[in-house]
């Protein structure tokens, strides 16, 4: 039994996707950045198109950080559920499989944080 | 009752509990104590239940009346000569606000859970301990409550503690690690509660914050600390007792026991993050570092008594060996997330100052300078220049034990730790291997986890947008949240210690005018 219990007990999962007013949960978490204490969570739009996840949300989370500005976005590695990844700009997220739930990790290299400790 | 006065302590504490032990005549047992069984746990004789309250029992009542006197007396002459303005420094009083938001409400959390637990054991002994520890539970709360309620007339961030309780993002690390226990069955909640945490972790929670409170001055907790002391150890006790007394009736508890001792430790561990950062931040004069008292109670005692247990079959609980690699990093991660999210917070934060650096360099070597020190210089010349940053993006939470995915791997504190599993088509995700353990034996019970993040977004906590959450947390912005720096708190306490001007000064070089 996945649970112990008294009797055959089932858990409403309180995070199933119909929840989320037609958006998705993504995870995103930018490596070795860790002045942003912990990967985010974004509720988005699954036929949203990866470019604007790039362009138009992450700016918003992460432009803050001196290093943003810096990164050259052709050199970038993707990782999807920590398995490296290679984004399509143009297809929307559900497309090119990132569902909900789905954890992102990029990684600029070169850009190892503030002091290149990971900040 | 002349008779009682030619029984001895013993045959009197028999009188007062085994007498209770009625043999059912028209009802089956297993129908009045349906929770016996369920958990696998097999239990051939309550007798040999040694419940250590027998011998106390005689001057439990005298003790606690004359304790609750002395408490409420000190407490009035705290409130009439304004002890509040002796403690070192207007942050310490944060390090109560975590307190009386994230502790006390367990105190009451654990009076309900002995309750509930008691009913449900078929043998007397356990039935009168675990009633026992419930009256000292709600004695706990009520004192903290009273005892801190001075504090809520000068500072800001009281008011509403118990509703935060139930709602506000972090507390659901504490309500959720106590509900678990709850829903658990009766002798996984006396594992988890009185041995797991009471006996193994508790002076890791109680040390700090009374100590903390003795250090910088404050005479009120320092008495409720007191008061509680003698209560607690004998809650200890009882922790040890029952698992010996589970691994003694039948050899088939003891992997059942060990399975809940490996939870209950990563639970509990995971919830002292919290007095972690506390201890090594919040303290204006600190007592030891985290590292330091995590090596004294749990390294060398924890280490002591598993070397006790290993007769009955019982090895130190999975995963210590992450907490000791953790204990360079704890406190830095965790008070990182206050710092990113604390204007959503019921309390203040800080950058450390430069003395403060040089404590934390010199406790943690080998990581503060490295890994840290870096990212406070950072954060301060933001603030020099009037921007206090902020993370304004919700966090990612382990569904477990709820905290922000903030905890490196195990080898590799530059890396954030993600584990995660499948359950039922939808994935969950964890900040370690202890919180995904936890999860993968028992889905069913996690993914009914209230996530906060995930509830706000859900649309259950009043809007989508912070002011509005701040709202349905009942914080009020720009007074109980964000950093010290700018709060009422400091700039009240500045005025009433008679250092108004200088606080005007260093407020308007904070906000760049």
């Amino acid at each position: 039994m996945a649970v112990n219990a008294l009797y055959d007990y089932h858990g409403v999962p309180k995070d199933v996707e119909d929840n989320f007013h037609g958006n998705q949960l993504v995870y995103i978490g930018w490596d070795r950045h860790l002045m942003f204490c912990a990967p985010v969570c974004l509720p988005l739009p699954p036929d949203m198109p990866f470019g604007a996840l790039v362009q138009e949300v992450l700016p918003g989370v992460y432009g803050s950080h001196p290093e943003w500005e810096r990164i050259d976005w052709s050199g970038v590695e993707w990782t999807l559920e920590q398995q490296p990844f290679r984004p399509d700009m143009q297809q929307g997220l559900r497309e090119q499989g990132i569902g909900h739930k789905s954890v992102i990790r990029f990684y600029a290299p070169g850009l190892d944080g503030i002091g290149g400790v990971a900040t | 009752m002349t008779s009682n006065k030619r029984m001895s302590l013993r045959e009197r504490y028999q009188k007062f509990t085994r007498d209770l032990a009625w043999e059912p005549s028209y009802q089956a047992r297993s129908d009045i104590y349906p929770q016996t069984d369920y958990e696998g746990i097999h239990i051939h004789d309550w007798d040999k239940w040694e419940d250590p309250f027998r011998l106390t029992v005689d001057a439990y009542w005298k003790y606690q009346a004359e304790k609750e006197r002395k408490l409420y007396s000190i407490i009035d002459a705290f409130a009439q000569n304004n002890g509040q303005l002796n403690v070192t420094d207007a942050r310490y009083v944060n390090a109560l606000k975590l307190f009386l938001t994230g502790v006390s409400p367990l105190e009451y959390a654990a009076h309900r859970g002995f309750a509930m637990a008691g009913r449900q054991f078929s043998g007397v002994g356990p039935q009168v301990a675990c009633q026992m520890q419930s009256i000292d539970e709600l004695r706990h709360a009520q004192t903290q409550i009273h005892t801190i309620s001075q504090y809520n007339k000068y500072f800001n961030g009281f008011h509403d503690w118990r509703h935060m309780h139930d709602r506000v993002w972090y507390l659901s690390v504490p309500k959720s690690f106590f509900d678990d226990a709850m829903t658990a069955g009766p002798f996984e909640f006396l594992t988890a509660i009185s041995f797991s945490f009471e006996y193994v972790l508790t002076n890791l929670l109680f040390m700090p914050f009374m100590s903390g409170a003795a250090y910088n001055g404050d005479m009120a907790t320092v008495t409720f600390g007191f008061s509680a002391q003698s209560d607690e150890s004998r809650h200890m006790t009882l922790g040890l007792e029952v698992v010996k007394f589970l691994l003694e009736q039948d050899e088939r508890n003891v992997p059942i026991v060990q399975k809940w001792i490996d939870k209950w430790f990563w639970r509990g561990y995971r919830l002292l993050g919290l007095v972690a950062m506390m201890m090594d931040y919040m303290l204006p004069k600190r007592v030891m570092s985290w590292k330091e008292a995590w090596e004294m109670y749990f390294e060398q005692n924890g280490g002591a008594l598993f070397d006790d247990l290993a007769r009955y079959g019982i090895r130190m609980p999975k995963y210590w060996e992450v907490t000791v690699k953790e204990k360079e990093r704890l406190s830095h991660e965790v008070w990182s997330i206050f710092y990113n999210y604390d204007h959503a917070a019921a309390f203040h934060s800080w950058l450390p100052d430069e003395s403060e650096m040089e404590w934390l360099s010199a406790k943690y070597p080998d990581s503060f300078d490295r890994y840290y020190r870096p990212r406070y210089d950072y954060w301060q010349s933001l603030v020099d220049h009037g921007e206090r940053w902020y993370n304004n993006t919700l966090p990612m939470l382990c569904q477990t034990c709820q905290i922000p995915m903030a905890f490196t791997e195990p080898d590799d504190p530059t890396t954030i730790c993600y584990r995660s599993s499948e359950y039922r088509g939808v994935k969950y995700h964890f900040c370690s291997d202890g919180c995904k353990d936890i999860f993968d034996d028992e889905p069913e019970k996690f993914v009914q986890a209230w996530l906060p993040v995930h509830q706000i977004y859900q649309g259950n906590c009043g809007g989508a947008s912070v002011p509005e959450v701040l709202e349905w947390y009942h914080l009020r912005d720009g007074q109980d949240n964000k950093d010290y720096l700018y709060s009422p708190d400091r700039a009240n306490w500045l005025r009433w210690k008679g250092q108004a001007g200088a606080g005007a000064d260093a407020h308007r070089a904070a906000v760049g005018e």
